[in-house]
């Protein structure tokens, strides 16, 4: 709160619904900011997830030419029934323009306890055989952790996303009632005001990407509606037949049909593709499910791409398995279906295009950044009326630290997932998943530092370790592939020259950043002021109360 | 908060008094909103449509229920309005849901 907003608290009468706001915002804002930064964040760069996979799989060529689903699939087909025999459903996600693999997953045909068990494999288009590289998962990380985290279980995880989601919206919603003079903000900039010009940059970044924010909080709540809010669904639907169809309404994932146990073989595959390829397009194609390959009663379903249009909804053709013969195109569902269809394609950003995938990439780095200002505005805020600015209460010491390790931290470790990812040696046991403990290992070393280091240096220092961590990437990439920056912009790779190029973007951002923060001079004179406002009603001030 | 501030019974009673509107619209904001927002959910399987676009209405309805719900809670006068407000919507709501979570299915 600044000063004149503290003399209205002094007063005894109702607080105004701006100041109100105002609380619910700082506070809906501060206690998940730190999550919200990193789903931010990591969400943010899974906008680029195919093309970090593909940087992080050097192995694989450069794909010039998108291949024909038509050939792959048959292709890759055959490996999977000799990798996932007796499986009762393997599915495999055709390549497309930014994305050089075939990923595939399967059902065991076995369970564990009760429950089912499903392998994953990636393979190489051109050969048809499993990616011969590293193992690695690459940007998925990025992407699972942004709703998922990590090292806990995913349902308490979803639910943990969905909750900090929650506030979000409440933080925007508040913080919109908070704003007098929403547009006169937007165009008001005061460079170098200490608090205000945080405040003012906080303004900027949120209003605005303001309908994004907005969408992109909501639209997130809406994927894990299902787990978080079945009471209506627990209410009416609840026979088995019922349950199919409202799934049949999400999803183009059909439950596997009883076996016959009569051994059939699965019929060509290019000719179903290529009868799907005629209905959407060459290029179109999605994913490919076979149930029950090898038997009587084997069915295959063919979606469309995620890139070719604005909605999630389920679309596919179901081809009898052994005949090959067209058996049922979906092509609609209900309205509200397919409204969330829409709102789950908006929020994931998969038909954009490169333009507006840029786009999206900017505007989220705007919510991000509206977090991240968010959170520093509260310590910049708090730090002038300090006691003794030296040695600060426990709460503001606790967000300080939080909030270095939550964002330059971060920052390092990302960039150090994919230092991992170059150095780890190729024959470590494990080898994906140490990628990921690296991420968290570095990660906890800054907090470490963030919490061993005065303030202002460890901000520095980190961000200075941000920007080297960010800048070296493309030179490391030099140095252990034989696929230098200079020889993927030569060659029109622009999956990798794009990456790394924008590494040195973001390293140049970070030394912004690092260099404002060396420079900037806190105002830490005392305001004898404070003391006398310490009132009943201020929550966000009490903690300094002597 | 030291022990010192909360030694003596007075002091306590204090303190509970200026925490306690604010516990009591935390839990009304979280816990209410959320029963706000399902009452809403299941409601919502009324709407003249098929159950299974009744369903996923409710479902993304129930989150601008829920924030509505949290922005009133704070944005009143006292706690005690904050809750009375909910009661005032869930009631209608609630009315409405009960035929159906009791298995009266809506077309």
């Amino acid at each position: 709160m600044t000063a004149s907003e503290n003399k209205k608290t002094k007063q005894t009468g109702p607080r105004g619904i701006r100041q109100t706001m105002s609380d619910l915002h700082i506070w809906a804002g501060l206690l998940v900011g730190w999550v919200l930064y990193a789903m931010f964040i990591t969400g943010t760069v899974s906008y680029f997830k195919e093309e970090i996979s593909q940087w992080m799989r050097p192995e694989l060529a450069h794909q010039r030419v998108v291949p024909d689903a038509a050939e792959v699939a048959p292709r890759v087909a055959r490996e999977l029934q000799q990798l996932a025999p007796d499986s009762p459903q393997w599915s495999m996600r055709m390549p497309d323009e930014r994305n050089n693999v075939v990923s595939t997953f399967w059902r065991a045909p076995s369970t564990e306890n009760g429950r089912r068990v499903f392998g994953s494999a990636v393979f190489d288009p051109a050969t048809g055989l499993k990616v011969d590289g590293r193992e690695t998962n690459g940007g998925e990380f990025f992407y699972r952790f942004h709703f998922q985290f990590h090292y806990m279980p995913v349902l308490w995880a979803r639910w943990l996303a969905s909750f900090c989601a929650m506030f979000m919206l409440v933080a925007i919603v508040s913080g919109v009632i908070t704003h007098k003079k929403i547009f006169v903000d937007f165009f008001t900039f005061r460079w170098g005001k200490g608090q205000r010009s945080w405040l003012d940059a906080h303004n900027v970044l949120s209003v605005l990407g303001l309908p994004f924010h907005a969408m992109i909080t909501y639209t997130g709540l809406v994927t894990l509606m299902m787990m978080t809010m079945p009471w209506g669904n627990s209410a009416v639907i609840n026979t088995p037949s019922d349950r199919q169809a409202l799934q049949a309404q999400m999803s183009s994932f059909l439950p596997a049909p009883k076996p016959s146990g009569e051994k059939l073989e699965l019929a060509p595959l290019t000719g179903m593709v290529q009868q799907a390829q005629a209905r959407w397009g060459t290029h179109n194609i999605g994913n490919i499910t076979v149930n029950l390959a090898g038997d009587a009663h084997a069915q295959v379903t063919i979606t469309p791409s995620e890139a070719g249009r604005v909605s999630h909804s389920p679309q596919y053709m179901l081809f009898n398995g052994v005949t090959g013969e067209l058996r049922e195109v979906k092509d609609h569902v209900g309205g509200a279906a397919e409204t969330r269809g829409v709102m789950f394609a908006l929020h994931l950003g998969r038909f954009a295009d490169t333009t507006l995938r840029w786009l999206y990439f900017l505007v989220s780095l705007a919510g991000t950044a509206m977090v991240g200002t968010g959170l520093v505005m509260w310590t910049v805020k708090r730090r002038s009326k300090l006691p003794n600015p030296q040695k600060p209460y426990f709460g503001f010491w606790l967000v300080e630290r939080l909030n270095i390790a939550a964002i330059a931290g971060l920052s390092i470790a990302m960039a150090g997932m994919l230092w991992a990812n170059r150095l780890l040696p190729l024959a470590l046991d494990k080898r994906a998943e140490w990628e990921i403990h690296s991420f968290f290992i570095i990660w906890g070393v800054t907090l470490l530092w963030a919490m061993l280091r005065p303030a202002k240096r460890a901000w520095v220092e980190l961000l200075w370790a941000a920007c080297a961590a960010l800048a070296l990437l493309p030179l490391l990439n030099v140095l252990t592939t034989d696929r230098p920056l200079w020889h993927s912009v030569l060659s029109d790779d622009w999956s990798f020259a794009g990456l790394e190029l924008s590494l040195w973007a973001l390293a140049a951002l970070h030394a912004l950043l690092a260099v404002r923060t060396l420079r900037h001079q806190p105002k830490s004179k005392p305001q004898p002021r404070f003391r006398a406002v310490v009132t009943p009603n201020t929550e966000d001030t009490q903690k300094a109360a002597p | 908060m030291s022990l010192r501030m909360i030694g003596t019974p007075r002091a306590a009673l204090a303190k509970a008094r200026q925490v306690g509107p604010l516990l009591s619209r935390i839990v009304a904001a979280i816990g209410g909103g959320y029963a706000l927002a399902a009452l809403t959910s299941i409601a919502a399987v009324l709407l003249p449509m098929d159950k299974f676009q009744g369903v996923l209405t409710g479902m993304m309805l129930s989150f601008i229920v829920y924030v509505g719900a949290v922005i009133w809670v704070f944005a009143v006068r006292s706690a005690t309005r904050a809750w009375v407000g909910l009661l005032v919507a869930a009631i209608p709501l609630a009315l409405a849901s009960w035929p159906v979570w009791n298995g009266v299915n809506a077309a």
